[in-house]
């Protein structure tokens, strides 16, 4: 081996997945593929209904259908329920989340009885043996109506529909819209509409929970993203004594956030399974997941700028209304909080305002889905700059390059008070221009403008920033989030020389397997093979807070490399007592340590490692094994950013919309693995894309999905979406020794506005300034139509 | 309740049952079977993560009974491989065609049967091939590579032959 | 989801095929491809007492040519349909159609008698058939019958096929040289249902347009003739502007449904564009 040390590391290589192997065999080992002796199948009783009284539930015939074995109903685990974890206010309305509705059913699919069978097949059927009678309450469905005075409640006992009202300022915002107004300059405002979305990821929900009667423990598998969240708050529900409780989250089929949450499923299995005292399975089926998974977005959002006559912005007033649903999942309330901060994006205030109103609906539940609050911000601020630049006659990213933070100014501290340690808008705006040839296709929409061409082309900016790396547990704390922001790593070299890394991220399919192992291979200077990466299961990786918000890198993957360095420093003190000499006078370098001046003293971090375990000549003060922990809190947040531009074409005639071309170029920093990061981008913009032109979750007014099943809810396929053009400029964090900055929400956080700024873009010369998402055919025809009629109208009276 | 009996090949092994009419064939696979490779996405025959071939063509097996496949073979994801991995296995690992991998052994089996039907396709024909198949992590960029470079090999490996 | 239970028949001639449905009374359906029918099963939106399964009934199963016209079985799949040799060479817009049925997979088990029988006039194929003026042959206890497409479609979701019937073949009559074709969908992602679609069939003569078809779907209860646009097109120039001012009349008559993707002033709206387009392409314009 030639190779200088830099050449050899691993990290920065697009290396396959280890992941790879089971999966595209069939050897996996998805929840519901898990089968146990004399394990019972549940299935959930939902209502039909938005919101009723339960007069009267009877069950009776259930129970006697063939193969049935027990139905519960809310009176038999009474007192059961999901927390919130993310009291965002000391006054927040948290009505109780009861895991099968007793009295009263609040959303379409409330949970309203539980039956167990020997069979899937029995149970399904048994659903239909349970008579429920209800007595039908009003829908609360429009946030706006519910917020008014009188409205219909959701919760009757809280005498309001208001959930909380968060505030947050920076600056003076009145003497920001002054200033401006004194100036000649202008307040600008627009309200947008994030239309609620269902996050699909492509596996069901499913439960197994295995009890053991004669220690009291129980086994709980669920496609969770987070495991020791879910221990942890199974300990506090239940009452089950945590050190009993083993969660473990085998392969997850893809979360996107929708399974960062305490499900009442998961809850209901873990006591049914103990009550009786046999394995109990629950699955869900897609359209039923529909109604009892999580949905996302869903805010009425109004921005105001105040800005220079030349478009210098001034200051940032957002006032969102924010869907929380029926209830509370667990971190519901602080989903569209998360964005409080992004709004101002990479933009230079004065002041900022924001405040948010949750709102409760006779709706699912909303919680986090990719993004989680900064997608919605960034789609505002986006938006609104594209609007601006077209109000004030600017080139949209010309307004942005004054307005956004100098590549020299880093770091910077924004209006709402996070330090961005690094940046450089410029070279990625800069390269996404030239990969997009922005001037010419500028110049072709100015042709088929000229000749009114029915099909017209329009190109929309994103400039984003984001912040990840959830989360510094102080800040946290300061959010009243009730948990910290940490990450958690063992990593032990074994006897033989191969490596264990145990983390506490919970990966469901970001392939930190490969990407761990890249890390720690570079650290201990082993081969990449040889590690073997343990997750998702908290009695063999007790210690995490879990995969959510981009964080595992940046938090876990750190905590990974800081684990692995002690691992060196213990073997760097052991080798140097076997090798006769000062522990500093050791030089490590491709897992072996070499006494410096003295060719031929070396030994290998594997040989090191049997050393530790035989014990037999360690010295003083060390202890037997070569193994050592890092639990990590991070600093500070990372901020990715990038440029996105998409140009599309607008079929004026039936209203369809055709994206031409993508061009996404991040800069997320270093990276560990470029193909893994490339996946993530593009999953993300696939996303983001499909919110912009697909997919929305609809409610009629009597509170029915009307988007029940695939077949409404339009899921975007490969025919649907484009080749994306991707690209990186690296900026590299300089608050983590890798400098690296997180990219699993970063596409879907930038596209969405890309996307319906090409729409809006394109027709804007028809007089279109907004379109609502997603931007579906018939919305964008009927926009231009109205678009049409005004112009017409204002132009008749004239004349 | 009563059951039909019926005697299925699956990945190369003949499997007598007794099933119910209602069965689908999914649900043969994973729980009378157990061979649970084969994975189900959704409820209305839109998401394709169940697809399995029936006689060498791609089927949906949610929206099959088992009764109607007496008599024929089945291909799952677990009978793909042949000593090696399959060319499209190989291919979905090597360009990153798969993130968290609950698509994968219907998005892969549906790519087998389209490059069966058009062993050389373009970009387009290969992202109008996978409509029924619906994946949430990737954006399908690396799918569309990987079933391309599947091509390749196929070609080559037949070419070789 | 998972379905209701049901008794299951798999009869291997149309008579047997008879008798099932018969002793199974008034609950007993059908099993054609199950495309449709095994969704709907698993939502429970449908409770069969028994299944008579088709799938048995070889006689159902592929397409011949019968002089004036081509003869498809009933249970001949999508597949099987658009990539037959015969039906590529005497009814283009038929193969054509085909390909754009939901998707691959569903292709290979949908079957052309189903899709007729299902009577849902958001699918592509009972437009088509009614443009080329299918026939459209139903087995029952009294012996077979023949029902003109115009006559066959009855009802959302219902057709002349009786619940103790079967249909058994569709003769799809061959239009001969000079005619051109082009099935316009629209659909809001690839694997949905048509918002609107139009198949076309136009045969051109000396620079004019002879005579179009238009069949419509999604335009109403039952897939529909735009009689009205035919009407209009019989005999003027094969121009686009000539085209363009007929195909203004594609929705007139019609009532489509408004439903959570389009109203029914856009659908009206895009039966108009997409008729025009659909016969400029089929006119070669």
């Amino acid at each position: 081996m030639t190779e200088t040390l830099e050449s050899s590391k691993l990290v920065g290589q697009p290396l396959k997945r280890k992941e790879d192997a089971r999966l595209v065999t069939g050897e996996t080992n998805w929840t519901d593929n898990i089968q146990l002796p004399g394990m019972l199948y549940m299935a959930i009783l939902r209502s039909p209904m938005a919101h009723a009284k339960i007069d009267r539930i009877d069950t009776s015939r259930a129970a006697q259908m063939p193969g049935v074995v027990a139905v519960y109903t809310g009176a038999d685990l009474a007192g059961l329920g999901i927390p919130c974890v993310w009291p965002v206010t000391d006054d927040m309305v948290g009505p109780t989340f009861p895991v099968l509705a007793a009295d009263e059913v609040r959303f379409a699919g409330d949970a309203v009885a539980a039956v167990v069978a020997d069979s899937r097949y029995r149970a399904s059927d048994a659903l239909e043996g349970i008579e429920v009678d209800y007595s039908p309450l009003p829908a609360v469905i429009d946030m706006t109506a519910a917020l008014a005075d009188g409205a219909d409640l959701v919760h009757s006992d809280k005498g309001t529909n208001k959930c909380y009202y968060w505030e947050f300022t920076g600056g003076d915002y009145a003497a920001a819209k002054a200033k401006a107004e004194a100036e000649g300059g202008r307040v600008f405002h627009r309200q947008y509409i994030q239309q609620r979305l269902i996050p699909n990821a492509m596996e069901p929900r499913a439960v197994v929970c295995a009890p053991m009667a004669a220690t009291g423990e129980i086994t709980l598998w669920s496609s969770t993203q987070i495991p020791h969240v879910v221990r942890v708050l199974l300990a506090l529900v239940t009452g089950i004594p945590e050190q009993k409780i083993r969660v473990i989250a085998p392969d997850v089929g893809g979360g996107f956030g929708s399974k960062l949450d305490l499900y009442r499923e998961e809850v209901i299995a873990a006591v049914v399974a103990g009550k009786l005292g046999r394995p109990v399975k629950w699955t869900e089926s897609r359209s039923e997941g529909y109604q009892a998974t999580i949905h996302g977005r869903d805010q009425i959002q109004d921005i105001e700028v105040a800005c220079t006559a030349d478009g210098t912005l001034l200051g940032l007033k957002v006032d969102l209304v924010a869907n929380m649903g029926a209830y509370l999942q667990i971190i519901t309330p602080g989903i569209p909080l998360l964005g409080a901060f992004m709004y101002n994006s990479i933009y230079k205030f004065e002041a900022l305002h924001f405040g948010c109103t949750g709102v409760f609906t006779t709706t699912t539940p909303t919680d986090a889905y990719r993004g989680a609050g900064r997608p919605e911000a960034t789609y505002a601020i986006e938006r609104l700059m594209d609007d601006l630049a077209a109000e004030l006659g600017v080139d949209p990213l010309e307004l942005r390059a004054k307005n956004w933070i100098k590549h020299e100014e880093f770091p910077f501290t924004t209006i709402a008070g996070l330090e961005y340690d690094s940046g450089n808008y410029e070279a990625a705006t800069a390269k996404a221009t030239e990969l997009l040839d922005y001037s010419g296709l500028r110049a072709e929409q100015a042709r088929r403008r000229e000749s009114g061409d029915p099909v017209q082309l329009g190109i929309g900016v994103s400039t984003f920033t984001e912040m990840c790396g959830l989360a510094p547990s102080r800040i946290l704390s300061a959010l009243k989030y009730v948990a910290g922001g940490w990450e958690s790593s063992t990593v032990r070299v074994l006897p033989t020389g191969k490596v264990e890394v145990v983390t506490g991220t919970s990966p469901h399919g970001q392939g930190h397997v490969t990407a761990w192992s890249q890390i720690a291979a570079d650290a201990l200077g082993v081969p990449f093979e040889d590690i073997e990466v343990i997750y998702g299961d908290t009695k063999m990786s007790p210690h995490g807070m879990d995969t959510y918000g981009s964080r595992s890198l940046v938090v876990g993957g750190i905590a990974v490399l800081h684990a692995a360095e002690r691992v060196v420093e213990k073997a760097r003190r052991i080798a140097a007592h076997q090798l006769e000499c000062d522990p500093a006078d050791l030089d490590f370098e491709g897992g072996v340590f070499k006494v410096r001046g003295t060719p031929g003293a070396e030994k290998a971090i594997q040989a090191v490692a049997f050393e530790a375990f035989t014990a037999h000549d360690l010295p003083e003060g060390v202890e037997p094994t070569l193994t050592a922990d890092s639990t990590l809190d991070p600093n500070q947040f990372s901020y990715p950013h990038g440029t996105h531009l998409c140009a599309v074409e607008v079929d004026t005639e039936t209203g369809a919309v055709v994206i031409r071309k993508y061009v996404a170029v991040d800069d997320i920093g270093n990276v560990v693995n470029p193909m893994i990061v490339e996946g993530q981008v593009h999953g993300g913009i696939a996303q983001g894309i499909a919110q912009a032109l697909y997919e929305e979750a609809v409610y009629d007014a009597d509170g029915n999905l009307v988007t029940g099943t695939m077949v409404d809810y339009l899921v975007p396929s490969a025919a649907d979406l484009p080749h994306f053009t991707t690209d990186r400029t690296v900026t590299p964090a300089t608050t983590n020794e890798l400098g690296v900055k997180g990219v699993g929400e970063a596409g879907t956080i930038a596209s969405t506005p890309a996307v319906v700024n090409a729409v809006v873009d394109a027709l804007r010369h028809l007089g279109v300034h907004d379109m609502r998402m997603p931007c579906s055919p018939q919305t964008v025809w009927r926009t231009i139509q109205t678009a049409a009629g005004a112009s017409s109208n204002s132009n008749g009276a004239q004349s | 309740m009563s059951t039909v009996p019926i005697s299925v090949t699956v990945d190369g092994q003949r499997y007598e049952s007794d099933v119910e009419p209602r069965q689908l064939l999914v649900h043969h696979l994973r729980d009378g079977l157990g061979r649970v490779g084969t994975p189900i996405g959704c409820d209305t025959s839109n998401c394709g993560a169940c697809t399995v071939l029936l006689d060498g063509k791609s089927v949906k097996s949610c929206a099959v009974l088992a009764v109607q496949t007496d008599g024929r073979s089945v291909t799952t994801v677990q009978g793909l491989a042949n000593g090696t991995w399959h060319p499209v296995q190989q291919a979905f690992h090597a360009e990153h065609g798969l993130q968290c991998g609950y698509c994968t052994p219907g998005m892969m089996l549906a790519a087998v049967d389209l490059l069966t039907e058009n062993p050389n396709p373009t970009e387009a024909e290969i992202r109008d091939g996978l409509e029924g198949n619906l994946c949430r992590c990737t954006g399908y960029q690396n799918i569309v590579k990987a079933v391309q470079a599947a091509a390749v090999a196929m070609q080559a490996e037949g070419a070789a032959r | 989801m998972i379905p209701a239970s049901f008794d299951y028949a798999r009869p291997d001639s149309v008579e047997t095929a008879l008798a099932a449905l018969a002793a199974g009374g008034e609950d007993a359906k059908v099993l054609a491809g199950g495309q449709s029918l095994v969704p709907l099963l698993r939502l429970r939106l449908a409770y069969p007492s028994v299944l008579v399964d088709l799938g048995g009934v070889s006689e159902l199963r592929g397409v011949r040519d019968d002089g004036d016209a081509l003869v498809i079985g009933a249970m001949t799949t999508h597949y099987e349909v658009m990539t037959n040799a015969l039906v590529r060479e005497h009814a283009g817009l038929l193969a054509e159609a085909t390909g754009t049925v939901a998707d691959p997979a569903v292709r290979h088990r949908g079957t052309f008698g189903g899709s007729l029988a299902h009577g849902d006039p958001a699918g592509d194929l009972p437009a088509v058939a009614l443009a080329y003026g299918a026939q459209m042959v139903i087995a029952g206890s009294g012996g077979r019958r023949t029902v003109e497409a115009a006559d066959f479609f009855v009802d959302y979701l219902q057709t002349a096929v009786g619940p103790d019937e079967v249909l058994v073949e569709v003769r799809v009559p061959k239009l001969g040289a000079g005619w051109g074709h082009h099935y316009e969908k629209f659909h809001r992602t690839a694997q949905a249902w048509a918002l609107v679609g139009v198949a076309a069939l136009v045969r051109r003569s000396n620079g004019s347009i002879a005579e179009a078809r238009v069949g419509l779907t999604n335009m109403g209860t039952t897939p529909l003739r735009a009689s009205a646009a035919e009407a209009a097109l019989a005999g003027v120039d094969a121009s686009a502007a000539a085209v363009a001012s007929a195909a203004d009349h594609a929705a007139d008559g019609t009532s489509p449904s408004s439903d959570l993707h389009a109203q029914s002033d856009y659908r009206e709206h895009l039966a108009r564009v997409l008729t025009r387009r659909a016969v400029a392409s089929a006119a070669g314009l």
